[in-house]
């Protein structure tokens, strides 16, 4: 799981950079939209991957998964969502005339 | 008012201000009383949060009751109160300019209310002692400012402005991914907690792969230059009285973090770019001078300083010993003053002369000698002339060099310095001497804009004139940098450094 989990990051990155350096403004914003799905995936391993652990347990229980990578995660997508609505609308404006 | 309600007044002023801008809609005289009021308030605590850190005492408010390092802290201490303090003097002064002088769709499209957005965000940055808080209010200042960008018309702005937006994104990305990799290496993005983990730490995975993308993004934010060219082909497109606001806060929010996080979390020995740091440092300084040699358009000239001086501060950073620290916080506290300054007397040239070009520019000394007069306070101070601010900031800096023997910082400065000072000359040159132009004022004058554009210049004498005080703020600053105790105590209470056993357990 790790390991294809940092695949898919690189793949990501990868394909991020290649399209962020494309020639129209809607490559970029397509290179800029993969390049935060890979941030966010490294936010979301950060807290080290398990199967089937709950966030919150009572006292004694198995060991529990770290819920705090994944709220950050949730506000980085979040942001990134807003982000992706302004320069939808960049776009679009600066196509205009 | 007890300096923890202060720290909270500053940050929620400006948000509180916003929402009652957007409440009461387009009425721009309304909003731009509500605006100012609030930037107004938020300074005054600001101020008296200076005046509560001066002795180097750290305040520090858990949002919810959390405890640290679990919960966000917002932290004063003197390095932060100190720019909390210029960042709103200087958001005031170009919202008082922006009142006056911008035309009617910047208000229409609510240049107020995001004004308001980018100053809470800018406290927000500087009282955050998260990381990933800091990364959140990075986000609010971009989309602020990316929205005030969008209002400009015209293709060239728009290009611009695309530029600094898609090159601002990858930074933030990249600090994305370098606070998941802090995160999972150390389990904590506390700032004062960070350190404690870091302290002493010589382990290459541990610090340098995290070191290396907050570089990356520090250098693209605070524009250093190989990541510089965003900000000369987008900067001088804005009004000046929102380039004056940019000018003045958004590269310089990019080196408080680097500060912050170079100078205090990583700390002296754990740091692993400060060669490179120096390197680029005086590239920058030296790339951003020879590009406004260059420049024929004031706006432009004054855009590519910015990188210059940028370059000085972090060439202060670099040297790291306590007087280049700081005389590099004196440096920024001086710097974000006059270089706003700078760009609310290139509007006012505008207005006067029509054009801000230096070729279609002359003999303002002669028509308008109180224009001459407010461009030469900021111009002679960035320049370093005694005995305004800048010549302290530069010889403290100097000496610092000279003191560590360091020949290609030293050799930089100097040089940079003089050519500086050419640059300005060929603004005065060219704009204010020669015979006066025949053609009256392009725009009757607007006294809100003189106004604030002379309270900037009179705080940048006071600077002068009040160095010894404000350098010892600067070295109590550094000192809160350099030795980061009474932060940690103040974050995580006295004497209580978390067992690693109490992280993981959470």
């Amino acid at each position: 799981m790790p390991v294809l989990l940092a695949i898919t990051i690189g793949l990501l990155a990868t394909a991020g950079l290649y399209r962020l350096l494309g020639p129209s403004r809607i490559d970029a914003l397509v290179g800029l939209i993969l390049l935060g799905q890979a941030a966010n995936l490294v936010l979301f391993a950060s807290g080290g991957l398990r199967h089937n652990a709950p966030a919150l347990i009572e006292k004694g229980m198995a060991v529990p998964t770290d819920p705090l990578p994944q709220a950050l995660v949730l506000t980085a997508i979040v942001i990134g969502f807003g982000i992706i609505a302004f320069l939808l609308t960049l776009v679009l404006r600066s196509s205009d005339k | 008012m007890t300096p923890d309600l202060q720290l909270l007044l500053c940050l929620l002023a400006p948000f509180v201000g916003a929402v009652v801008c957007l409440a009461v809609g387009p009425r721009p005289r309304v909003t731009a009383g509500i605006a100012i009021l609030a930037v107004a308030v938020s300074l005054a605590a600001a101020l008296g949060l200076v005046a509560a850190t001066a002795d180097g005492e750290v305040f520090a408010v858990h949002a919810g009751g959390w405890s640290a390092p679990f919960g966000i802290v917002l932290v004063a201490d003197t390095f932060s109160a100190l720019m909390l303090a210029v960042c709103q003097l200087v958001t005031l002064a170009a919202l008082v300019t922006g009142a006056a002088v911008l035309p009617a769709h910047w208000h229409r499209r609510h240049f107020f209310p995001l004004v308001l957005t980018l100053s809470t965000a800018t406290c927000g940055a500087f009282l955050t002692g998260d990381l990933f808080n800091l990364y959140v209010w990075f986000e609010v200042l971009l989309l602020s400012s990316f929205a005030l960008m969008a209002i400009m018309r015209g293709r060239e702005a728009r290009a611009g402005a695309w530029r600094y937006v898609l090159l601002n994104l990858v930074s933030s990305l990249l600090f994305l991914a370098a606070a998941g990799l802090i995160y999972g290496k150390t389990g904590t993005l506390n700032f004062a907690d960070l350190h404690l983990r870091f302290a002493g730490a010589d382990d290459a995975f541990l610090v340098k792969s995290s070191t290396a993308l907050l570089f990356g993004s520090f250098a693209i934010k605070s524009a250093l230059l190989p990541f510089a060219f965003w900000l000369p082909s987008s900067y001088p497109q804005l009004p000046p009285a929102v380039s004056a606001l940019f000018a003045g806060l958004l590269t310089k929010i990019g080196l408080y973090a680097m500060f912050r996080v170079f100078g205090m979390v990583f700390g002296t020995d754990t740091f692993p770019h400060r060669d490179l740091l120096e390197l680029l440092a005086v590239l920058t300084m030296l790339g951003g001078v020879l590009g406004a040699v260059a420049q024929g358009g004031m706006r432009r000239i004054l855009s590519f300083h910015i990188i210059s001086q940028v370059g000085y501060m972090a060439l202060a950073l670099a040297l790291y010993t306590p007087l280049a620290l700081a005389a590099g916080i004196f440096y920024l506290v001086h710097h974000i003053v006059v270089k706003a300054n700078l760009f609310l007397v290139a509007g006012l040239v505008e207005r006067r002369a029509g054009s801000s070009e230096l070729d279609q520019t002359r003999g303002l000394l002669r028509a308008a000698p109180w224009l001459a007069l407010l461009f030469a306070i900021p111009a002679l101070s960035l320049a370093g002339i005694p005995p305004l601010s800048g010549f302290f900031a530069k010889f403290a800096l100097l000496r610092s060099s000279l003191e560590t023997g360091d020949t290609l910082a030293t050799t930089a400065i100097v040089g940079v310095g003089l050519l500086t000072v050419f640059s300005m000359l060929k603004i005065w040159r060219a704009a204010f001497w020669g015979e006066a132009p025949e053609a009256g004022p392009a725009k009757p004058a607007a006294p809100p804009a003189i106004a604030s554009s002379l309270a900037l210049g009179v705080v940048t004498v006071i600077i002068g004139f009040a160095a010894g005080p404000l350098f010892g703020l600067a070295e109590t600053a550094a000192e809160g940098l350099r030795e980061p105790t009474a932060y940690i105590d103040a974050v995580l209470g006295t004497g209580n450094a978390p067992e690693p056993a109490n992280t993981a357990a959470k």
